[in-house]
């Protein structure tokens, strides 16, 4: 293996945020590691202000199909995500976000099969600054809690109008309770498969009955929305009995209470399940995977500490994931380049890299499909299955065509870039190398990129060449396994 | 200021040029063996698939006090006999394809399939019915495992995942599957034309064949985007084919399409993946109205399966496919609130190929309430397995891809009595 230098920065950035442009290395550089990390995570001291810059020149397009709302069509929210993911100075922000999209896996198309295409985009995707009734769909609270308190994000999404369709809470009633949600909530969300039991599950689902929507408002009327409502009439007021404690005394009972005082059952259960240490230990995993490393199992002092640090913040992201990022094992040398890009980590910081200015967002939608990763449509409620998983050969080509089809894009751009390096094939290769990460490559890898330079011609540097070169190397680098990575 | 981060390209391009030997081309491997394939397809109903509407006992009076607003009545069901225990079975009326080929004596419904302590997540559920390990469901597939068995080298094509997705089933330690979902959209693209693009295409060929050393996680990515590179030419003779008779336009119908067209085209390959979700019917499950929703996955299934029966035998090729169905896990009795039904336990997989012995397999559940009944469990709420799924693995292993299942079962699951092929 040839040798490698890729400086702690980047490696930050590939995790805590999408990659860096150009631009946002050289801010970056300026700061010492633990100064980036504050910054990135104390992003509230940045302006949020990536939306307004959406049509602007100088930025990555978008392809509004008549008016642009992302509020009310799933596409275009789909692009304002990306969009902003390339865009945003609040790069943790974004990432987290993914992060519980992925977590409470959400799909649009079955909220949008009950409720309506227009509806479907505003539950997931509205932002409350654009809605006749401000309501804020799933992302959009996601997105204000990126670092927020897990207990909280946690009773939003119990209450969330997306979720409630999505895992058929809207339909728990005393007669009749629903286990999709208190099943899920306790495998996928909280503690993990192995800490609770079919019984857990059917009172579970007694927990949360009567935590359904109502849809105030006149018909027709723009402001007319469903919302979280506590029907008291449908809620089992019978005492629920637990294997794990839902008490700060340790007791496993909730009370038998009125129907009236019936919601307190769910912040109860909500409460118990954001302070169970089985729930900071499967987060503490799960963050290891997302930020550390999917190549070897979570290191058992990561988790120890992660986990500790989350009970003792009262479940504070903000200071778990900084501990996350300050973490030895995030810095060791074998983390760098240990985690498989997810698609659109993949397509994001191949457009920081190779550049923007021309291509719009919305010619990444299929191609992101191809490669197994639609926003807004994980595959399931347990969300996409990472690692290996994202490199079907389908996929992997995928990526390699997305890697030409943004280098063809790019053509004319990448040649008047590398016009400073052109005297050489040599000086070629190297110069997008160093603006395209990779992971390590061995020597014969470099020698196939180099034979390609040289491959339909002797090295003129001409325009012409230049132009045809550099997109074709663009599309081999980040096409390379080795790209795959962050 | 950026700062190279490549020092190492100093040494020049020059001291790297080296002439690559192209990679062995294994079509004639892949023809090889596949002339004595036998071909089988797996298909994946995701969700869960709610067994009790689409092999209807109507003649138990529990399924109808049981499922007030979700039975498929007596009259509409397609009767098909009953079963060893005298259980009057019908399938759901949007199945009259699937009767056909039952009546033809090529479709085998398998009842009460599962295993002990039946995982109610999906997850896991998937898990344990991809690797055919109930206690440690975390390895390859069972499919993934046969082609493991397979003598190396083996044929990149000998499987094809017509998803976008890596279905567990497929996972091996040595054998990557390729996924393509559209045979169409399975190409090289290149930002340039004519002999550049070539040179790309070419380079991309040999860099690909490289094998990183002592770094597993590249290796891997190295495999697939080598797969992808080999099988591309044999998948453009399958976007050209014509099949003998209209697929409808679902994602099953299209796989069951480009499936077809695999087999027609002789490209080698043997084993197939195909899945159609949307089992996990919680809600509004409407098994009766023709937009309902179970109505509708029905008809996916019914349509899908029923062109791809004809094709096949129009194309002489049915004799040599088998087709075996599963999900994750059955549903609960009683319907819900939602008038929808919950994660359960045992369910129906079906098996179907012009070498099946067809008919029912297996008994029906008895859905009456007592907590004692010996074919339901978790207080009669579900129905409780009769037969290890893993015995019907066994006979498609052994019979069908003859192979031997006890060791890539890791156990004995034969079951005598399970003679479907």
């Amino acid at each position: 293996m040839a040798g490698h230098f890729d400086r702690p920065i980047e490696h930050l950035l590939r995790r805590a945020g999408f990659g860096a442009s150009a631009a946002e290395l050289d801010y970056y550089s300026q700061m010492s590691p633990t100064q980036a990390i504050d910054t990135l995570i104390d992003f509230d001291a940045v302006a949020d202000d990536v939306d307004d810059k959406i049509f602007r020149s100088g930025y990555v397009g978008i392809t509004a199909r008549g008016p642009f709302v992302p509020a009310a069509n799933i596409t275009d929210a789909r692009q304002r995500w990306l969009f902003r993911m390339v865009h945003t100075a609040r790069p943790l922000q974004e990432k987290m976000t993914l992060f519980w999209h992925n977590h409470f896996a959400t799909g649009y198309n079955k909220v949008a099969g009950a409720l309506g295409a227009a509806e479907g985009a505003r539950y997931m995707a509205a932002k409350a600054s654009e809605d006749p009734a401000r309501v804020r769909g799933q992302i959009e609270m996601l997105r204000d809690n990126a670092l927020g308190n897990f207990r909280d994000i946690l009773l939003n999404i119990a209450k969330d109008t997306a979720m409630l369709v999505w895992l058929d809470g809207r339909t728990n009633t005393r007669a009749r309770p629903q286990e999709n949600f208190a099943r899920e909530v306790m495998e996928l969300f909280t503690m993990g498969v192995g800490h609770y039991t079919e019984t857990d599950v059917y009172a579970g689902a007694r927990v949360f009955t009567g935590w359904n929507l109502a849809r105030p408002g006149a018909a027709g009327d723009p402001a007319q929305h469903y919302e979280f409502v506590y029907n008291a009439a449908q809620h089992d007021t019978a005492s629920k009995t637990f294997s794990f404690p839902v008490d700060a005394a340790g007791g496993n009972t909730i009370p038998a209470r009125s129907a009236a005082n019936g919601m307190q059952d769910g912040l109860d259960l909500i409460n118990a399940l954001a302070g169970n240490p089985n729930t900071a230990r499967y987060l503490a995993m799960k963050l290891y995977r997302f930020f550390v490393s999917e190549l070897r199992d979570p290191d058992p002092a990561f988790v120890d500490r992660i986990a500790a640090v989350y009970l003792q913040s009262r479940y504070d992201m903000k200071t778990v994931v900084r501990e996350v990022l300050l973490s030895p094992q995030f810095w060791e040398p074998s983390s760098v380049f240990a985690r498989y890009a997810w698609p659109a980590e993949f397509v994001v910081r191949a457009l920081k890299e190779v550049g923007w200015v021309g291509f719009s967002v919305n010619d990444a939608l299929t191609p992101m499909a191809n490669m197994g990763q639609v926003l807004y449509e994980p595959p399931d409620v347990s969300g996409w299955d990472a690692g290996r998983s994202w490199f079907s050969t389908g996929a992997m080509l995928a990526r390699m065509n997305f890697a030409a089809a943004l280098a063809g894009n790019q053509k004319f751009n990448l040649a008047r870039a590398a016009k400073t390096s052109a005297q050489s094939a040599d000086a070629m290769l190297t110069y997008f190398l160093d603006v395209l990460q990779t992971a390590p490559l061995d020597v014969s890898v470099l020698k196939e990129l180099g034979n390609y330079l040289n491959a339909t011609g002797a090295w003129t540097g001409s325009d012409a060449q230049l132009q045809v070169k550099s997109a074709g190397l663009v599309h081999l680098i980040a096409g390379l396994p080795e790209y795959q990575f962050v | 200021m950026r700062i190279t981060r490549r020092e190492f390209v100093k040494g020049g391009v020059a001291a790297f040029t080296v002439t690559f030997a192209a990679p062995e081309l294994l079509s004639d491997l892949a023809r090889a063996q596949g002339a004595h394939a036998r071909n089988l397809v797996i298909l994946y109903l995701s969700g869960g698939n709610d067994a009790l509407s689409m092999l209807v006992p109507y003649n138990d009076p529990f399924y109808y006090s049981r499922r007030p607003t979700l039975a498929v009545p007596a009259t509409t069901v397609l009767q098909v006999g009953a079963d060893s225990s005298r259980v009057s079975l019908g399938l759901h009326p949007r199945l009259t394809g699937l009767k056909q080929i039952f009546d033809a004596g090529r479709l085998a419904l398998i009842q009460r399939t599962g295993y002990d302590n039946q995982s109610r997540s999906h997850f896991e559920g998937t898990d344990i019915w991809s690797t055919a390990d109930p206690r440690n469901p975390q390895g390859p597939g069972w499919v993934g495992r046969y082609l493991d068995s397979l003598a190396s080298p083996v044929d990149p094509l000998a499987g094809w995942n017509t998803t976008s997705a890596s279905p567990h089933v497929l996972q091996s330690n040595h054998v990557a599957v390729p996924a393509i979902a559209s045979p169409a959209g399975y190409s090289f693209s290149s930002p340039n034309t004519g002999a550049d693009a070539s040179a790309e295409r070419a380079a991309a060929l040999r860099i690909n064949s490289h094998v990183p050393v002592n770094r597993p996680e590249v290796a891997f990515v190295y495999e697939s985007a080598q797969a992808a590179m080999a099988t591309l030419d044999r998948v453009a003779t399958v976007a050209a084919y014509t099949p003998s008779t209209g697929y409808p336009n679902t994602g099953l119908g299209q796989a069951l399409r480009a499936v077809s067209g695999a087999m027609v085209k002789g490209i080698g390959t043997r084993i197939f993946y195909v899945t159609t979700g949307g089992f996990d019917t919680h809600s509004t499950q409407n098994v009766n109205a023709a937009n309902g929703t179970y109505f509708t996955l029905m008809a996916t299934i019914n349509d899908a399966l029923t062109a791809f029966y004809t094709d096949l035998r129009n194309q002489g090729l049915f004799d040599d496919t088998l087709l075996l169905s599963f999900s994750e896990f059955g549903r609960r009795i009683s319907e819900n609130g939602s008038q929808g039904t919950d994660h359960g336990a045992a369910s129906v997989m079906m098996a179907m190929g012009g070498r099946v012995s067809g008919g029912l397999y297996g008994t029906a559940p008895v859905l009456n309430t007592d907590p004692g009944n010996p074919t339901l469990e978790n207080s009669a709420g579900d129905v409780h397995y009769e037969t290890d799924f893993r015995s019907v693995y066994a006979r498609v292993i052994d019979s069908w891809l003859g192979a031997d299942s006890s060791t890539l079962l890791n156990g004995d699951f034969r079951k005598a009595s399970l003679t479907f092929v």
